[in-house]
């Protein structure tokens, strides 16, 4: 069993709620990614997914657990230390308007983390950037001109090209697609799949669009209201969802994938408010399955002694 | 269709600052008030041509000539010690126009500096600072700024090459205008920094690595250079108007030193037979300020056409 | 809401606190120690004199001893003698005070009364040509040199026309209503023509945003009558950011009134302030100075209060 490349045990974050109380954004998270391996993210809005992208981008500081890089514990690590990990884990953005300086010319962005990183002399930087815009689809001439004269696509490739300007081994991509143009969605898709092919890249997909996650997951986690409730083989999870949350959600799709899938019942009501979560299992409100036992104590993620391998589910109840 | 298809025929490059100059130059006073400027900054630099011209120097008294009406040999007459008027406002219009810009930038720079740590770093230095600027906000201006302009130097305790510079009047002025000059840029560049600092394209240079300087200097400063231009061209023509309150009340450039502020006081005694003498210097202050303030607002105007020509507070 | 006052409150006497020792070591640094002047005056002095006289008013004491004596003194009640009035520094502060009240109150109050109209109509006609002279005129409010404004005043209606007198709060001998009212026509108007402009801007900007929005148009649509669209519904909220700036203002109105005075000659509190500082009159010039940042602070604290009670939204808990 090879050594995971990014681990997080028991990772939680919360936040300051204005008006007093804290929003537990994170609650005892706990996930390993293999080198290469690409592990989506899935859930609704506010489940968690962005800061636990970021958290794990190393732009928030957890409130608990570890995090790890190669074995490497990260989390009491100083801002300075910390630096020369960050060139093995970049961050690609939602929303490609948002994530360019629209003041800088492209091939200041693309260069800057070589820039931050001291690699290379000004000459080398811009080859370099130069050469990864043209695998990536555009042209060396773009290095001069300002992010404002592209397409949503296009900039997105071009944060695409900032993310890999250091070789990084892990790439997190938080809902890389969802502000794009449908067609432009398969084809950033498409880049993707092909990057981790051509270099041994490692990722943390995450998005709410499963016909997407079920393109270019190894290994799928399912995320709700912080906390993850079930982690399988992509195929697996497809094939047969443990978690009524997963069934749920496979279920609200027209058409997936392959195999067969249990008709789950929709969940009722709506998601919880995240500032004062439900006692026991946060999904037992909304859960068809949900029993005495659920609404007293919390279910852990972990293996089901019966449950196909490499599958983990945080339920009492689990199909 | 490929990323190059993609493209289309984008070929010319659309900066932020080609828009800005197209709705500037729509706005006519604005583009009026640049023209004076220019004009009158052109015949204050070529001032000792002007001087060459007519033959004479700037200092030059001549007290035969005292009080003379326009003629060939002096365009705008002589004043109260035969020196010639316009040589006297062109050479006061150096300094009100050197102060004006010098104080500016200097309170632009201070005021970013604050601005941009205070926005950064937020918590503790952030609410410091805030106090700090909104004490001097709540200061009455004048009184503090005679008080300043009074102090003697000498008591200081400054080392001597600085009380004796010749030039020490002009850089204490400058120096007082900035110090009081900086907290509107400073409360301008601290919304923007606390609102750019959360932009993503901030968050992906920390990802990378970057440094708070870095940070602030390369990501969140350029990105707040538009209103910083606006407020500080709007707080040029109120440098001037400063400047020239103190020179007037003998606080500022002292005589024989030209300065449009101490050239008014001069003709105030002699109001009642040769007003133009009094009447010149304030015209000319006049026109500078009304010229910045309208070009300012105008390029308010330009960067954001809602805000409808509004600037507030100080 | 009482602890966002007290707050203020203990913000403003800090600011004060500040200020004064500030203003004391400034003008400890001002040329002319008053012991000097009296040699300069006097050249019999000898330096024991000197000496002695020093150790007589406390001035050979170091600065910050100075201060703590004067800041003891002024804390119960006794702010000192100004020595160019050989008076008791309040007995000469509050008369002036009065006249600068009077003279600051009666320009506000004119100048309000101008804006509003202005600014409101102004507001109605965007674009038109009424709203452009408005502009240009508001302009040119806020760039007239305030002295140079004052002399074409004096120039025009004093020199030229002889109508009223160029200087003073009353003529010699006769302290009458009308003669103190003629003297303070040109002030007064000098101060207005100073403020009316930046209240009239503020006025017509926060106008034409408030009247953009869709409220109006809605109330307008309904059919509301437009006198009451502009009164009750637009005027009332574009009150709430020009109550902020008339606050924060005041200090300039307060500038404003001290060249007027000085032009004019007018007896109040920003002459006082003038003399005091250029006349070595240190305890006068401290309180002068210290009143004058006070009454800033209040307005300013005045503004912000009258903005949490216009604006709803605001609460200053």
């Amino acid at each position: 069993m090879t050594e995971p490349l990014f681990a997080v045990d028991g990772l939680s974050k919360h936040f300051a709620a204005r008006g007093g109380g804290s929003l537990p954004a994170l609650v005892r998270v706990s996930f390993a990614i293999l080198p290469g391996e690409t592990l989506a993210l899935v859930g609704e809005s506010g489940c968690g997914k962005t800061t636990l992208a970021r958290t794990a981008a190393l732009l928030y500081r957890p409130d608990g657990g570890s995090v790890r890089l190669r074995g490497i514990e990260l989390t009491a690590l100083s801002q300075r230390a910390l630096k020369p990990f960050r060139r093995e884990i970049q961050l690609v953005f939602q929303d490609p308007f948002g994530s360019l300086n629209p003041r800088l010319t492209v091939g200041s962005i693309v260069a800057e983390p070589l820039v931050i990183h001291g690699i290379g002399k000004a000459a080398e930087r811009l080859a370099r950037a130069a050469a990864l815009l043209e695998s990536l689809g555009l042209d060396a001439a773009d290095l001069e001109r300002y992010p404002h004269e592209f397409s949503g696509g296009q900039r997105q490739r071009i944060a695409i090209a900032r993310a890999l300007v250091l070789e990084p081994k892990l790439l997190v991509a938080d809902e890389p697609l969802s502000a794009l143009d449908v067609s432009i969605q398969a084809q950033i898709l498409e880049l993707l799949r092909d990057l981790r092919r051509r270099l041994g890249l490692a990722m943390l997909f995450i998005s709410h669009d499963l016909a997407a996650v079920d393109r270019i997951a190894d290994r799928i986690a399912v995320m709700y209201l912080g906390r993850l409730v079930e982690l399988a083989p992509r195929a697996a999870l497809f094939a047969r969802p443990s978690h009524p949350y997963t069934q749920a959600l496979l279920a609200a799709l027209p058409r997936l994938g392959r195999g067969k899938r249990k008709p789950g019942t929709a969940p009722k009501g709506e998601v919880a408010n995240p500032l004062s979560p439900p006692s026991g299992c946060p999904f037992h409100p909304r859960c068809p399955k949900a029993q005495a036992l659920c609404a007293k104590i919390e279910p852990l993620l972990e293996a089901k002694p019966e449950a196909t391998p490499g599958r983990r589910v945080a339920c009492h109840f689990p199909d | 269709m490929s990323a190059k298809e993609e493209r289309g025929g984008r070929g010319r490059r659309h900066g932020p600052w080609r828009l800005m100059a197209e709705r500037l130059s729509a706005d006519r006073l604005a583009l009026a008030s640049l023209v004076l400027l220019l004009l009158l900054a052109a015949l204050v630099l070529a001032a000792p041509l002007v001087a060459a011209l007519l033959g004479h120097e700037v200092d030059e008294v001549d007290l035969v000539s005292r009080l003379e009406a326009p003629s060939w040999s002096h365009p705008l007459g002589t004043d109260e010690l035969g020196r010639d008027e316009l040589l006297r406002l062109l050479w006061g219009g150096r300094v009100s126009l050197l102060v004006g810009l010098v104080a500016a930038l200097a309170s632009a720079v201070i005021g970013s500096g604050v601005g941009l740590l205070a926005g950064y770093w937020g918590g503790l230095l952030d609410a410091f600072l805030m106090r700090v600027t909104d004490g001097v906000i709540a200061l009455p201006l004048l009184p503090l700024l005679i008080v300043l302009a009074a102090v003697d130097p000498a008591k200081l305790g400054l080392p001597a090459w600085i009380v004796e510079a010749e030039s020490l009047n002009l850089y204490r002025i400058i120096a007082i205008v900035a110090l009081v000059g900086w907290t509107r840029t400073a409360r301008l560049v601290r919304n923007t920094t606390l609102s750019v600092r959360e932009r993503e394209f901030v968050l992906a240079a920390r990802a990378a690595g970057a440094g708070p300087l870095r940070i602030m200097l390369v990501h969140i400063l350029p990105n707040a250079v538009s209103p910083i231009i606006v407020a500080t061209t709007l707080s040029i023509g109120g440098i001037i108007l400063f400047e020239s309150v103190l020179s007037f009340l003998g606080l500022g450039i002292q005589p024989p030193a030209a300065s449009w502020g101490n050239m008014l006081s001069g003709g105030l005694e002699l109001f009642a037979t040769s007003p133009a003498l009094a009447l010149y210097p304030g015209a000319l202050i006049f026109l500078a300020v009304i010229a910045f303030n309208l070009i300012g607002d105008g390029l308010q105007a330009a960067l954001d056409p809602r805000a409808l020509g509004r600037t507030r507070g100080r | 809401m009482t602890r966002y006052v007290a707050n203020r409150l203990l913000q403003a006497l800090l600011v004060l606190l500040v200020m004064s020792v500030v203003v004391y070591a400034l003008i400890g640094f001002m040329p002319g120690d008053p012991i000097d002047l009296m040699l300069n005056a006097d050249p019999k002095l000898t330096p024991q004199d000197v000496a002695r006289l020093k150790a007589l008013y406390g001035l050979d004491l170091p600065l910050y001893e100075r201060y703590l004596n004067w800041l003891g003194a002024a804390l119960s009640g006794d702010l000192g003698y100004s020595r160019a009035f050989a008076k008791p520094v309040l007995e000469v502060l509050l008369p002036r005070l009065a006249n600068t009240s009077l003279l600051m109150g009666l320009s506000f109050l004119f100048s309000l009364a101008l804006a509003f109209p202005i600014g409101v109509v102004a507001a109605t006609r965007p674009q038109g040509r009424l709203d452009a002279a408005v502009n240009l005129f508001c302009f040119a409010g806020i760039s007239v040199p305030p002295f140079w404004l004052a002399l074409l005043l004096i120039g025009f209606f004093s020199v030229d026309l002889g109508w009223l007198p160029p200087s003073g709060s009353e003529n010699v001998g006769d302290g009458s209503l009308p003669d103190r009212a003629l003297h303070l026509v040109l002030p007064v108007l000098a101060l207005t023509l100073l403020s009316v402009a930046g209240f009239t801007r503020y006025l017509r900007a926060e106008m034409l945003e408030v009247l953009s929005q869709d409220y109006v148009r809605t109330a307008r649509a309904k059919g509301v009558p437009e006198r009451s669209v502009l009164l009750k519904h637009a005027l009332r909220n574009a009150l709430i950011p020009v109550a902020t700036v008339i606050g924060l203002d005041f200090g300039a109105l307060f500038s404003g009134a001290l060249i007027t005075e000085t032009m004019f000659a007018y007896p109040g509190m920003g002459k006082l302030t003038y003399d005091s500082i250029m006349g070595n009159d240190f305890n006068l010039a401290m309180v002068a100075l210290l009143f004058a940042t006070f009454m800033t602070l209040a307005a300013n604290l005045l503004a912000d209060l009258a903005v949490g009670w216009l604006d709803p939204r605001i609460s200053l808990a």
